[in-house]
This record gives C-alpha cells, structure tokens and sequence, in this order.
C-alpha cells in the first residue's frame, strides 16, 4: 500500500463528507449483498491497496493494504509454512458472486471459517489497522504486535463494522504455522442431537480439536459428523487414535488422513458448499451450541429446512424457502439470526439490537462518520 | 503524575452524597471515614497515593447501577476498582471520586461444560475462575502473574494477558460476553455464551478500555480442557542475540509452544542469589513450555533441542518430571520477588517485534549504563511483550523521577522500533503522558470518541489512558 493511494482515497472521502455524498465501499466486490441495501451516489475502491507491506515469520506477524486477494496472502504466508489462523470463508460459491475476495472485505465483515472454534475469529487475529473515518481523517490503532494493549482496541470495532465506521485501508494480523498432518474423524448417520453432543465430547477432550461440523441430510443415514485435529504428524495420529476411540459408539466411524481429501472436507463446510446450488434463502444463526439443534428443530417445524452445523453446533447455517424469517426460530434462546443470501433484496437482512445497544452504536457511527456517508444503512 | 483538580462543589456535597448513597447501599457497603478510605488510596502502582472521598463495595448489578445512577445525577467522578492489583494506576482515585470497588461481587453463576463457558460476578479473583472447574479438568486461559489476587473486572478493564498467551490469547479473545452498567445507571448485556455476536463488535473496545465504558458485573468467560500434560525446557545462551535468533527459529519451525520466556543475566543472578532454581551461567535463559501427551510433548521437545543445539546453547535442560517442571519454572515465577529483594523497582511492559530484540535489549544496557540504573529484562519472548524492571532506590531523593525518565525512554524505544507502550498492563496514569508518541492527536481523539458515547460526562475514571491536554476540554466540559 502506498501512502498516496491512502491519501488520495481520505481525499475522496473528506469531498464526500463536505457533499453529504454517500459512499459504497468496495473491495473483491464478491460480498457486496451482505447486510442491508445501503443508499449509494459513489463508490470508493480499495483496489489500488493492493500489496502485504511487511511479513515477519519470525515474529508470526504479516501487515497489507485491504486491496490485497486474500489468496496473495495465503500464498506468501504459505511459502513460509505459516497461514491465518481464522480460515476465512470464500462467499463465492453461496452468493453467486463474481471477483476476487480481498483481505479488507474479509476484515470488514468479520469472516472466519471452521478454524474459529480453536484459533478464534478474525477480529481475535487482527492486531492493526489503519483507516479513514467519515470526515476523510486518517486514524490508525493497534500495531504490528500480537500483545498491545495501549488504549483502546479500535482494532476490534473496525472489523465486521461493515465500514460504517470508517474505509479500511491497511490491515495487520498475528498468524500461525501451517499443520504438518491433519486428520478428520468422520461420522455417519448421527441425527442432529447425537452429532452436536458427539462435537461437545470430543471438544471437551484433551485433544486440540480445531474443526467441528456436521452436515445433515434428508435422511439421517447420509448426514456426516467431522471433526478437525491438527499439528504434528505423530500427534495427530495419536490424538486422532484416542479420540476415535472415544467416540466410538455411534454411527460408522472412520478417520480420514489424507491431505487433499481433508481440503476438500472442510472447504466444503468453510463455505457451505451444500447451499450453492439450492434455490432457497440461507441463514446463519449463532448460539451456545447445545441450543444448535433446538433451532433447527424449531425451523423444521415452521418449514422445510436443511442444516449445516460448524462451531461444534454454534453456527447453524439454515437453508429455508425463499422469504422466511427464521428469528421465530430462536424465541426463547439466546443468540442471532442474519440472513446471508435471499431471492431479491428484502433490504433489511440484519436483525435489529435491543434499544440501548442500538443507542450505543447509532451514537459511534455518528462519531465516527458524522454525515452518515459510509456504506449507509448497511448494518440497520 | 499531574491530576485534575479536584472538584470543589463535590467536595463540599461530600455527607449530602453520602447520604443519597446509603439511601441505596446497606452501612457497611459505603465508606467515607478518612481513615478508612486511604485503604484505597492506591493500586499495584504504589508511587501514587491519593484516598479517595468515597469508596462502596456494592453486591449486585442492581446496586452498583444506584450507585452510578446517583454519582451520574450529582457529577460525582467514579473510579471503578478490582482486586487494586493495577501496575498502571488503573484504579488509582482522585481525591473527589467515588471509588466502585467490586470486591464483594465474586460469585459463580453458572457453569457449562458442554458448551464451554463459565460466566462469574466480575469482582471473582482470576485463579478461582480456574478453580471452580478445575475439578473436571477445565481451565480459564489468560493468567496474568498477579492471577492469584487480581479480578475478571481489572482482567476486561485491562486485557489482561499472561505466560501462556501466545497459544491461547489475552483476556479479549476467551471473554463471550459481559453485564455492564453505564454511567447513567442503565444495565446492559453484550455478547453471551455464543461465539460471534450481532452488530458492532461492543465487547473487542470494551474490553480493554480500563474502566472507562462502563462497569463490568458480570462475565461469561470461555473455558477449555486441560491438556493432558506440559514440560518445559530450560536453555541457555552466550548472547541476546543468539537467544533471540532462538526464539524465532522455534516460531519459524512450525512450532508452537505455550510459552517461551526470556531472561537476561541480570535477572538469571538475581534469581539464582534469591531461590537457587540452578540456572546456568549465561547472557540469556529461556524456558519454551508445550504441551500434549508424554509422546506428543517429547516429539516437540526434540524439535526444539534440534534447532536450539544450531545455536551454541551453554545449556539444554529438558524436564522429564513434574518435579523438574517446578524446577526449572521456580526461578521465573521467583524473578520480580528476587528483584524486590534487591531493591525497588519498576516493571515496564512495551511490547516489540521480535526480530528487534537484540537491538533493544542492547540499547536498554547503554541506557542502563548512562541512567546509573540497574536494569534486569524478564519477558515473554514469543510475543516480544518486554518487562524489564529497572532497579531504583524510593529513599533517595530524585531516585524515582529518573527512574521514570528512563523507564519512558525504554517506551519510546519500544514504540521507535516498532511496538507498543503496554502489552499488557495497560495505559493507566503510568503510561498516559507517553500516549502520544505511539498516537498521533487524530488517532487519540478516534478513541476519546468512543468514551463520548458511553460517558457523555467523563466521570468514569477519566484521568487516565489519554493525556491530560488531550482530554481537558472532554473532561471540563
């Protein structure tokens, strides 16, 4: 990233906040129907940010402009044995979107993949950010070390904040070595119940799980149970040996050890691969992962309804017919429900906050992006 | 340390604000006798003394959003107060605040195993998180060293990290969700015992905005099973540089321990003079810790011994026991007693890249050297998180002021080459003249504009994190 290509967008923005001209930030463009319709009369590109400006393997630290592909990055850190912690998703596939994902867009909106259950979200790899509020000021925070506690975590806030706080332009994460050998213990025909309690006894092992899903089926025979272990070879056969053991009760148990194969798993969980090619709305409901089948069974009683389980059951990834609200569905539980993917834009697919959370958080866009010019409207 | 002037029209309201409290607190929860409020007159930071006007020690939610709701009507300033543990003068008061100590909030509230979370009153100290479900092989990840004391609200405050942070992160990455009151006296919940949460992420800044968001009641933590095991192994090194190249070798190799510790000569003599851990003579000690089974820690040892044996080391001590384990580890845990016992001293916690160690650590020594200050560096390595503990003698006059001098000019090293401040101690009144080194007027004033919406008054702890200039007009508006 150059710091003119920096400046020439704080430029734009700061025309645009004296013009009142609303903004559509964007990046890869490849998940630009996340969140609501927003009023748009520009666009600001993150494109020409494109470059990672300092990658540290010593130090597990890698520093790029938001413009920058994801896959450059997963290149680089991957020529040194290392990658990001959060296995971010690829919407491509699920939205039907074209371009190529950049690191800004995965910051922007938060996105994590299986991994998050071990190694936490992207915000919690995220250690530095530079960015450009509504009024066109240039406002870094954070830094390039993984332990940073001066002031506030502004880091925190920018990411998944959709850009209303501000357009990011640089972006600064704490990475980790790349696994020497993954195993994946997969289980067939559990129902829903048996498979997010089989996820919680092996998550609740001593044996580093760093995957937990379970793809259900229309009959219970087909559904799958996967769970991730990764690190050393020795290790992994070891802890894979102990946990089959374990979870050895139930279904038609078997580990798969290959490398390619193991990809191919768990991209097709990372990004919901079972929804691509239904022509039905998804959904992604977060909640305790106990409570993950409890949703499910709601919706099935309210419509026809297929799921996908990550997160040891905490993530529910619902497919449900075009036009469904599924927040009915998690009356009485705790957790939310955002629409990802609908036939024609409804406009609103982010659930509205409690009163004094949405105060909280009208209050920092007006601070932060005082004319409301910034992705307006996205986040509700 | 510059403070604000206190406000007089509080200090003459002082029994009226009594009053008003006790309307809302039982007797014994609202301390006002000068005698007894300078129990409170300091945190862990002991150069600064002040007692406070107040101090309460509510036991619900509900009496600590009174409590706010009253200091809030009657512009009362509040400082929010853990277990006082603060190395950073976090909870320091002011002479007209109202210090809000959560001591005697200190429940567990409920426990998941399946679900892997615990949520516990804020006021509960750190280890006894770990201790209400280390019975079923459960732990609570971030340890700061003063875990034995120190309380979940100070850890949110502060972001508190520890040893074992560079495998399972500070407290921002193992916190689901929290009660906190504002100023105001509303209630609210963020987050909960799901992972990701709807909207702005309000938990990531509140986290780590030292007191001044709101006050933290309650907390839902995330817990994790016990490793089967853990061994550490002892290595020593003729130089700095060549422990640091160490260091980052390990971290390149694709291993990932959970805790690589670093100390340096001066240290390594004053904890062998003070607990005889049997440390070897050399420039620099490293303890890297990992975990698994006996197998899976054997196999991470011996790729450890491999790459440290390229570096010359003058001793490789791998423990095979949990007694060897405690001895190897007695040393570290003994390194800020054996540099008390010396003298006073002053634990920094800047934090730089890796790769700028050697420099830093030979720049401290030639600082070291025209301060006519001993200095003696104890850090965790594997996240470049620095503590060196700069020696000083609180008795003889002038003694302090340089010692601070140098400690700013370590900071502003840490920040030159590339670090931060404060990795984990946080910014308090310590570190907050030095803020703006690391931040320009822009990036300070993004954040103070955060505490705008939470606490439209400034009165929650607002002496600290940001430089008084910067903030005067924020706080006397």
């Amino acid at each position: 990233m150059t710091q003119t290509a920096e400046q020439k967008l704080a430029d734009q923005v700061a025309q645009a906040h004296s013009n009142g001209q609303k903004l559509r930030i964007i990046g890869g463009g490849t998940r630009q129907s996340l969140g609501n319709t927003c009023d748009i009369a520009a666009t600001v590109s993150t494109s020409d940010l494109n470059g990672i400006s300092l990658y540290e393997p010593g130090a597990l630290t890698i520093v790029a402009g938001t413009g920058t592909p994801v896959e450059d990055i997963e290149k680089a850190l991957a020529a040194e044995g290392q990658r990001l912690p959060f296995e971010p998703m690829d919407h491509r596939g699920l939205l039907g979107s074209k371009g190529t994902p950049t690191i800004g867009g995965v910051v922007a909106c938060n996105i994590s993949g299986p991994a998050r259950i071990q190694a936490g979200s992207c915000r919690d790899s995220l250690i530095g950010v530079r960015m450009i509020d509504g009024t066109g000021t240039i406002i870094k925070n954070g830094g390039r070390v993984m332990k940073n506690v001066t002031g506030y975590d502004l880091v925190k806030l920018a990411s998944g904040s959709f850009g209303t706080l501000g357009v990011l332009t640089e972006v600064a994460f704490k990475v980790l070595p790349a696994s020497e050998a993954t195993a994946t213990i997969k289980i067939q025909g559990l129902t829903d119940e048996v498979a997010v309690a089989t996820l919680s006894e092996a998550l609740t092992a001593p044996y580093d799980v760093s995957g937990a899903a379970h793809i259900t089926a229309q009959d219970t025979k087909d559904a799958t149970t996967l769970i991730r272990l990764q690190g050393f070879k020795k290790s992994v056969a070891y802890r894979a040996d102990k946990l089959k053991e374990q979870l050895n009760k139930t279904g038609d148990i078997s580990v798969v050890t290959a490398a390619k194969q193991n990809a191919m798993l768990w991209k097709t969980v990372r990004d919901v691969e079972a929804f691509h090619k239904t022509q039905t709305a998804v959904w992604r409901i977060s909640v305790a992962p106990s409570d993950g089948p409890n949703v499910a069974q709601a919706l099935r009683n309210m419509t026809d309804t297929q799921v996908v389980y990550d997160w040891g059951g905490g993530l529910v990834w619902a497919s449900v017919p075009y036009g469904t609200d599924v927040r009915a569905a998690l009356t009485g539980i705790d957790g939310y429900a955002v629409c990802i993917r609908d036939q024609g834009a409804s406009g609103q697919s982010v659930v509205p906050q409690n009163a004094a959370i949405a105060k909280i958080e009208q209050g920092l866009r007006a601070k932060f992006d005082p004319k409301g010019i910034l992705n307006t409207g996205i986040m509700g | 340390m510059e403070m604000p002037k206190p406000d007089i029209t509080v200090l003459d309201r002082k029994s009226e604000i009594v009053q008003k409290l006790l309307k809302v607190l039982p007797k014994d929860a609202v301390i006002f006798e000068e005698r007894e409020t300078h129990a409170y007159e300091c945190d862990g930071l002991t150069a600064y003394r002040c007692a406070p006007m107040i101090a309460v020690l509510p036991s619900t939610t509900e009496e600590v959003s009174a409590v706010l709701k009253i200091c809030h009507a009657e512009g009362v300033p509040v400082v929010p107060r853990g277990s006082g543990t603060s190395l950073a003068g976090g909870a320091l008061p002011t002479e007209d605040c109202v210090i809000l100590g959560i001591a005697r909030m200190n429940g567990v509230l409920e426990t998941n195993y399946d679900d892997r979370y615990i949520r516990v009153q804020s006021g509960r100290t750190n280890l006894s998180v770990t201790g209400a479900v280390e019975e079923n092989d459960f732990f609570y990840a971030p340890d700061p060293s003063s875990q034995l004391a120190c309380a979940i609200a100070g850890n949110v405050a502060m972001n508190s990290g520890g040893a074992h942070c560079l495998k399972y992160g500070v407290t921002t990455n193992n916190l689901l969700g929290v009660k906190m009151v504002m100023m105001d006296g509303e209630i609210v919940d963020i987050g909960g015992a799901y992972l990701d949460n709807a909207g702005l992420d309000l938990l990531g800044v509140i986290c780590g905005s030292e007191g001044q968001l709101g006050v933290v009641t309650e907390a839902t933590l995330r817990i994790l099973r016990k490793p089967e095991g853990a061994r550490p192994i002892l290595m020593g090194f003729n130089s700095n540089e060549v422990a640091g190249a160490c260091v980052s070798d390990i971290i390149k190799a694709g291993v990932l321990p959970v805790a690589i510790e670093f100390m340096d000569k001066p240290c390594v003599e004053a904890v062998e003079d003070f607990a005889q851990a049997g440390y070897p003579t050399a420039e620099a000690v490293l303890i890297v810790e990992v975990e698994g089974s006996d197998e899976e820690i054997d196999e991470q040892l011996s790729k450890i011994v491999a790459i440290a044996k390229k570096h010359d080391p003058v001793e490789l001590r791998e423990s095979k026991s949990a007694e060897e384990s405690a001895a190897i580890w007695a040393g570290r845990k003994a390194a800020f007693g054996a540099m008390g016992r010396i003298n006073d001293y002053m634990c920094l916690d800047g934090t730089i890249p890796v790769s700028e160690l050697p420099l830093v650590l030979r720049r401290i020594g030639e600082m070291s050297e025209q301060y006519g200050l001993k200095v003696a560096n104890v850090f965790h390595a594997g996240d470049g998180n620095m503590h060196p503990l700069i020696l000083f003698d609180a008795n003889k006059p002038g003694d302090l002021e340089l010692c601070e001098e140098f400690g700013a000019d370590i900071l502003k090293l840490c920040v030159e080459v590339g670090g931060c401040l404060t990795g984990e101690h946080g910014v308090g009144v310590e570190k907050r003249d030095l803020m703006s080194t690391q931040y320009t007027d822009a990036d300070l004033d993004a954040q103070m504009r955060v505490k705008d919406v939470f606490d439209p008054k400034w009165l929650l702890n607002a002496a600290k994190v940001f430089p008084l200039a910067s903030s005067d007009a924020r706080r006397s508006a």
